[in-house]
């Protein structure tokens, strides 16, 4: 694992939240809110949290899908934020994204063929042809789907084929760095496992960086090299893999790991609730977000923002008290 | 046992089969089981037809004046009989219905790229742009159609040739009645800009103009076809109601709309049926048919209204 292939500092996106007759903005949605990260080339980082925590977000503001509200990233060294339209369409060419819902994510109204040949055509590296024809054919091969699919459409398709086929299209434009947008939730957990030998078969071949983001820990555990932890916008923990399930730091992911089934009916496992709901991201709590919930909360964690800190090598947490 | 149980996996697979079936496939299984659209089909085909075929039909030109012929009742030589000038008259029904039939076409047509490119852009960019643009359709829609083209083509009439009147015709038509057609568009961009296939254009980094023509329009095309249908009776509705104000087509042209006009004199209305029954008849049966077709397109295309 080489350079840092994506650095995202400090990256925010709030979502106005407007009220009233003249729609005055009366609170921002705090979606994304103080990330920051790197992915190392040909690593895949695992995002996880609960729904509605702000992986999405963090996902789909890295490809600018959602403009960021402030903060810093750097694909290979250029600022992605400050791209200019041009820029940002070379870019667009490295970063590509795999969708959650593959229902809604691919055009019903046009072919299989049509959707993976037009990015290739519209930047310019073929033109209409057999050559086209060939490469189109030779992506739906790489991702298990035939060459007779090509004149196909997206209804004909089960769920798992049409991830495959989301897939071959973000593949398209030769990417190194893809955002899979929980890309296996939607799906059977047989097709699960093959959607995700795939795309770890793609990293292999290709080089692939991946940022992977899903609510499934064992997913996740399966996929990753290193872990995210987010809650309510923030990130709470990120280390190796190994370090995460083993040690976990802070109490946010203890409580998450220690929700994981176990498929053996008679193992005792100690599960951790926590008390309450997830507050608001309008008006999250103050000091550390976590405190309203966390059973060793102080007085310290209500007032003082927790830095994300250095614990051990590559193990940050953002907690008072981990140690 | 084996057979049957062979036979059940054959039936199974043609079930398969058919859930695969596209869009349009659906659409015409369930245009095909209602009747009346199915007739209005056929004798709006029959009409086109007739009026496409008219010269080999007809032994008579369009314009050809018979004076000692003139104002003859129907007969084997004048089927439909002739008017004041001696002109055959079945004759000018079928070339009046050309221009009824095209004008129709037409300035659906020219609604549709109006509306198209008002619907697809505004429903794209929302904002400002929006705004403006849904504002001018909707001062053009808050005026009554039939005062506002009358104005129109009062105004603009004395300035086009005879021979060019059925183009303005289609122009006025089709500009007042895009809004219409422009916020239906609007309205069902603004849904389909949400998808995620969307969001994957703009990862992929596809050129505005390409997402809204190639993405979201053809996503659009079953309501923009219900919707130019209906239209289109519309559009031969109103274009006979200016023409036979006098104010669309005009003499020696014929339209149906025009032809009609013959009902005015009482005397006509009174002892020479054969100039004012056909082309109004004409004119019901195009309206009715497409309206029938027209509303067997919507069921088809509407998954929720299966009956």
């Amino acid at each position: 694992m080489g350079q840092a292939l994506l650095e995202v500092k400090n990256l925010k996106k709030y979502f106005p939240v407007t009220g009233g007759f003249f729609k005055k903005t009366v609170g921002y949605i705090k979606a994304t809110d103080d990330v920051s990260f790197k992915i190392k080339e040909g690593e895949t980082l695992g995002l996880v949290g609960e729904s509605g925590c702000g992986k999405s977000t963090t996902g789909r503001a890295i490809l600018r899908l959602h403009e960021p509200t402030s903060g810093e990233i750097y694909y290979k060294g250029k600022d992605v934020i400050n791209a200019s339209k041009n820029e940002m369409k070379e870019l667009r060419r490295e970063m590509q994204i795999v969708f959650q819902d593959p229902y809604s994510s691919l055009n019903p109204r046009m072919t299989v063929g049509q959707i993976i040949s037009e990015p290739i055509v519209q930047h310019g590296f073929m033109k209409k042809g057999k050559e086209l024809e060939d490469r189109v054919c030779q992506l739906l091969e790489k991702c298990g789907l035939a060459r007779y699919h090509i004149n196909r459409y997206p209804h004909q398709f089960s769920g798992g084929q049409r991830q495959r086929i989301g897939i071959a299209r973000a593949l398209t434009l030769n990417p190194s760095f893809i955002v899979a947008d929980e890309p296996v939730s939607a799906l059977d957990v047989s097709i699960q496992s093959q959607v995700l030998n795939l795309m770890m078969d793609l990293q292999e071949e290709l080089g692939l960086s991946y940022l992977f983001i899903s609510h499934d820990l064992s997913v996740v555990r399966h996929i990753s090299n290193r872990v995210g932890v987010m809650y309510l916008g923030s990130l709470v923990e990120l280390s190796s893999k190994k370090e995460l399930f083993q040690d976990p730091k802070h109490p946010y992911t203890r409580a998450l790991l220690s929700a994981i089934p176990v498929a053996n009916p008679k193992t005792k496992k100690k599960q951790i609730i926590l008390k309450g709901d997830i507050p608001s991201n309008v008006n999250p709590p103050s000091g550390c977000k976590f405190h309203t919930r966390c059973p060793y909360a102080e007085d310290i964690c209500k007032e003082q923002v927790p830095e994300f800190r250095k614990l051990g090598d590559e193990h940050f947490v953002a907690c008072h008290l981990a140690k | 046992m084996k057979s049957e149980a062979i036979k059940k996996a054959d039936a199974q697979k043609k079930n398969e089969e058919q859930e695969v079936v596209g869009l349009w496939e659906m659409v015409w299984a369930n245009f095909k089981k209602n009747k009346l659209a199915v007739f209005g089909l056929i004798a709006i085909s029959i009409l086109i037809l007739l009026v496409i075929l008219a010269p080999i039909i007809t032994p008579y030109e369009r314009d050809a004046v018979d004076l000692l012929n003139a104002e003859q009742p129907p007969s084997m030589s004048h089927w439909l009989g002739t008017d004041e000038l001696g002109r055959d008259y079945f004759t000018r029904i079928l070339y009046g219905g050309r221009i009824s039939l095209k004008v129709g076409l037409f300035s659906v047509g020219v609604s549709l790229v109006l509306g198209i490119l008002f619907g697809g852009v505004s429903g794209f960019y929302g904002g400002w742009i929006d705004n403006i643009l849904m504002r001018i359709a909707e001062i053009i829609y808050s005026f009554p159609f039939l005062p506002l083209a009358i104005t129109l083509s009062a105004i603009l009439g004395t300035k086009v040739s005879t021979e060019n009147k059925m183009y303005m015709v289609m122009v006025i038509i089709g500009v007042l009645r895009f809004p219409g057609l422009a916020r239906m568009i609007r309205g069902q961009i603004l849904t389909l800009r949400e998808q995620e296939f969307m969001q994957a254009a703009t990862a992929l980094g596809l050129s505005d103009s390409r997402k809204i023509f190639r993405h979201l329009i053809p996503n659009t095309f079953a309501y923009i076809i219900v919707n130019a249908t209906l239209g289109v009776a519309g559009a031969i509705m109103s274009e006979s109601a200016l023409s036979f104000l006098g104010l669309g087509v005009v003499p020696p042209i014929p339209t149906w709309g025009n032809m009609v006009t013959y009902a005015t004199r009482s005397y006509v209305l009174k002892n020479m049926p054969w100039l004012w029954i056909p082309p109004g008849f004409c004119i019901f049966i195009a309206v009715m048919s497409i309206n029938l077709m027209g509303d067997g397109l919507r069921d088809a295309v509407d998954p929720k209204s299966n009956r």
